[in-house]
């Protein structure tokens, strides 16, 4: 059967039968003739978003929440040029997307034509791969091999940018399963041997933590399963990276919290003080390390990553296993229970005792106050009122990120979006359109900071546009608060640019978009407004005003140690690491 | 606790069994095989240059033109850890089918070639085509006042080459870079 049509059917094709079910995207001349084929069928919904930048960091909310790819579609020039950001910060948060950009025709190409732009060279440093289509000939092909790459390995964003000639051209379409297996196709299975050694380690280990991150949500739901039950049954203690959060529970018995940076104390110790550290999907990021030269000395390291430009490139790993961490896990649960579930258990006791007297440091101790609101009492409050709901959660980027990550618990993989690797203020409200795009009857939160909601509130046309329920929770410190923080703790006090003046009232501008807003100043009346703002039935923007000058603790300052952790006067006394190293 | 690595227990060349921490830079010659697609050669570049690596040469041509598949040869340097980044980073650029680190998979052969216009008269220019001869270079033009030279052989002998021939009125060189294939079957 023939099936040829134009380049820019073909596009809609190639989406249809990739099960694409939502594009963002923003129309401009050099995708008119696909913005005519969506407007011709109903398979595809089109969210219209109001900045480029909002349509990635949609798909990014999208993709991260249902564990599918995200679509994205933009104009050639400024349309293209605004994408860069969530390019960039999809890439080094390895979230599959597949952007589609317009470009001139081919016969206007390098000649500066209106709204032309090196899209493909431009974002060749920002992408996982990309190509510039043209001829019609191979686009169908050229989208589906794009698929491929973003969802394959380590997953990533991909841009195919396609002139305006080769969407108006003819050619014959083919489907996914008529295109040659593309030869880009990563190891998955590790190595057997090194998994035995692995097991080996782990039988003898004293001091043993699993330290988890974002590879373990992206190779799947199957991967998290794996991890709760060999973390559950060897009763090895777990941290995770920010990126991890969920893969194993924040109730389950094992669970440390978070590390790095603002990590929690005895996670940052342990990290510090083990003898055996097992990296699953983790890349070793400095906010994770602190100084290098000092990070966990004593330890053997063990790193199981999919991609192996991420072993070894910052920390000396001494069993690397270059595989898929689900994969890894499997064999990894099958050879200890074949090798008789042993652990060393009397050691490991000793290890939790030490553990749990970090534990009593509470370093997330904070004094509350009944006159004004604290940013961590506010997510307290939000985590208690919202737990046992269907919840999804965004976060912008600063303080308030930080205390998400702290105060509020994930049981599952995929309730987290959050921007870690490139931290793009602006991530949040998008991103929390696109989680609820993708599960309409999800209560979907973006935990945000007045600075950050700022940078692409635009977004809020959107949401009410397209009946997304969004949930905008505001922590208003009137600050650039992580910046302030540094500044007192770091640069003398000298408050350089940090405060923002002229903020809007939110409440007005929530009327001014068309859904609801409420602002919260004292304490008492912060639990009715969480709940008018979850049960009211559309966008929501909570403007909690809070403590203008908190800041987030324990807090290891760059370029400083684990056990040189800078903790909240409130906590118990820094006892350091050094006992066990 | 101690880990007993098997040296090549493992098939894959994850095992990084040299010194961690040796500061020494080394000279490592690289053949990436890749697709010969628009824009792969601005991939390789880039991620040099994206992520500070050195290059002291690059070849490059399609050695494979039904499969479309392309040779290209880096000379570069770094400590230990820094080459086999170079190497996995390269490996991850989808178009690139594979990384051979030829200085570490055993021995191999390295050659350049280069063109060199050494101008004189007289004494000068019978030295010239007396160092030419040693050297086994040919000359490809010569006119009453110059000669150009063509040689074949590892940078170091064009180094050599170039060297002697500056007092002699070197005044312009071309050189390709390296090109390089492991020896054996
Ligand atoms: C796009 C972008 N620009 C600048 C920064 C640097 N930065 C990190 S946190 C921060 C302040 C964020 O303030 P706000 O959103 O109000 O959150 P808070 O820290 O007060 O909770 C800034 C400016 C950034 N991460 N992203």
């Amino acid at each position: 059967m023939s099936r040829k049509m134009t380049g820019a059917k073909m596009i809609v094709e190639a989406l249809k039968d990739q099960g694409v079910d939502t594009v963002f995207g923003y129309p401009g001349g050099a995708v008119l003739p696909i913005y005519d084929e969506i407007f011709q069928q109903n398979d595809i919904k089109h969210i219209l978003v109001r900045h480029e930048q909002g349509a990635v960091h949609m798909a990014e909310g999208y993709a991260r929440s249902t564990g599918k790819p995200g679509v994205v579609l933009v104009t050639s020039g400024p349309g293209a040029t605004n994408a860069v950001t969530g390019l960039t910060d999809a890439l080094l948060d390895s979230i599959p997307l597949i952007v589609l950009s317009g470009q001139v025709p081919t016969f206007l190409v390098g000649t500066d034509g209106f709204q032309e732009a090196d899209t493909v060279g431009i974002t060749r440093p920002c992408t996982k791969h990309n190509w510039l289509v043209k001829d019609t000939e191979k686009l169908a092909q050229t989208i589906h091999q794009a698929f491929h790459v973003a969802t394959t390995g380590r997953p990533g964003p991909v841009l195919v940018d396609i002139p305006k000639d080769v969407q108006f051209a003819e050619a014959e379409y083919v489907g996914p399963k008529q295109i040659p297996a593309s030869p880009y196709q990563p190891k998955k299975k590790g190595d057997l041997d090194a998994i035995t050694q692995l097991v080996e380690l782990m039988e003898r280990a004293e001091r043993p933590i699993f330290y988890t991150g974002g590879g373990v949500i992206n190779s799947g739901p199957a991967a998290s399963q794996l991890l709760r039950e060999i973390v559950d049954a060897t009763g090895f203690p777990i941290t995770s990276t920010l990126m991890g959060l969920g893969a194993y529970p924040a109730s389950g018995k094992n669970w440390l919290g978070m590390l790095g940076m603002h990590g929690m104390y005895e996670a940052n110790l342990a990290m510090h003080g083990c003898d055996l550290m097992i990296a699953v999907g983790a890349r070793f990021d400095d906010r994770i390390t602190g100084r290098v030269a000092d990070f966990s000395p004593g330890s053997i390291k063990v790193q199981i990553d999919i991609d192996p430009s991420s072993i070894n490139k910052v920390i000396h790993v001494d069993l690397p296993i270059q595989a898929d961490v689900g994969h890894v896990l499997e064999d990894m649960l099958k050879i200890w229970k074949s090798r008789g579930r042993k652990t060393n258990s009397a050691a490991v006791q000793k290890w939790w005792a030490q553990i749990e007297q970090w534990k009593a440091t509470n370093c997330l101790a904070y004094t509350n106050s009944d006159t004004i609101i604290k940013p961590q009492h506010a997510l307290q409050r939000l985590e208690a009122l919202t737990k046992d709901r269907d919840r999804y959660i965004a976060t912008e980027v600063g303080q308030h990120q930080m205390w998400a990550a702290q105060f509020l618990h994930f049981e599952d993989p995929n309730r987290w979006m959050t921007s870690g690797g490139l931290g793009t203020m602006g991530y949040g409200l998008p991103a929390s359109v696109g989680v609820q795009v993708a599960h309409p009857d999800a209560l979907v939160i973006n935990v945000a900071g007045d600075a950050s909601w700022l940078m692409n509130m635009q977004e809020m046309g959107t949401a009410v546009q397209f009946r997304a329920p969004v949930k905008q929770f505001i922590l208003n410190n009137e600050r650039l608060g992580m910046v302030r923080q540094w500044q007192q703790l770091l640069h003398g006090e000298r408050y350089s640019q940090s405060w923002s003046d002229s903020l809007p009232d939110f409440v007005k501008l929530a009327e001014a978009f068309g859904c609801k807003g409420r602002q919260v100043s004292d304490p008492a009346e912060l639990d009715d407004a969480i709940r008018e703002m979850i049960e009211y039935d559309g966008p929501f923007i909570l403007d909690v005003l809070v403590e203008k000058h908190e800041n987030c603790f324990p807090m290891i300052p760059s370029g400083k140690p684990h056990n040189e952790m800078l903790l909240s006067p409130e906590a118990g006394a820094f006892t350091g690491g050094g006992a066990l190293v | 606790m101690v880990l007993n690595i098997k040296q090549g227990a493992s098939s894959h060349s994850a095992y990084d069994l040299r010194d961690p921490n040796a500061q020494i830079e080394e000279r490592h010659t690289l053949a990436v095989l890749v697709e010969n697609e628009p824009g792969v050669l601005a991939r390789v570049i880039g991620l040099f240059s994206g992520r500070g690596y050195n290059i002291d040469s690059l070849t490059v041509a399609e050695t494979d033109h039904e499969g479309h598949r392309s040779r290209i040869t880096i000379v570069t340097r770094g400590t230990p850890s820094v080459i086999e980044q170079i190497k996995a980073q390269l490996g991850r650029i989808v178009p690139v089918h594979d990384v051979h680190d030829l200085t570490a998979e055993g021995p191999s052969v390295e050659r350049e070639l280069g063109l060199f216009k050494v101008g004189g008269t007289g004494e000068h220019r019978v030295e010239a085509l007396r160092i030419a001869e040693i050297f086994r270079a040919n000359v490809v033009d010569s006119t009453l006042k110059s000669f150009v030279f063509e040689i074949t052989g590892t940078p170091e002998k064009l180094d050599a080459f170039a060297d002697l021939m500056r007092p002699l009125g070197l005044s312009d060189q071309a050189r390709t870079g390296v090109a390089a294939l492991a020896r054996g079957a």
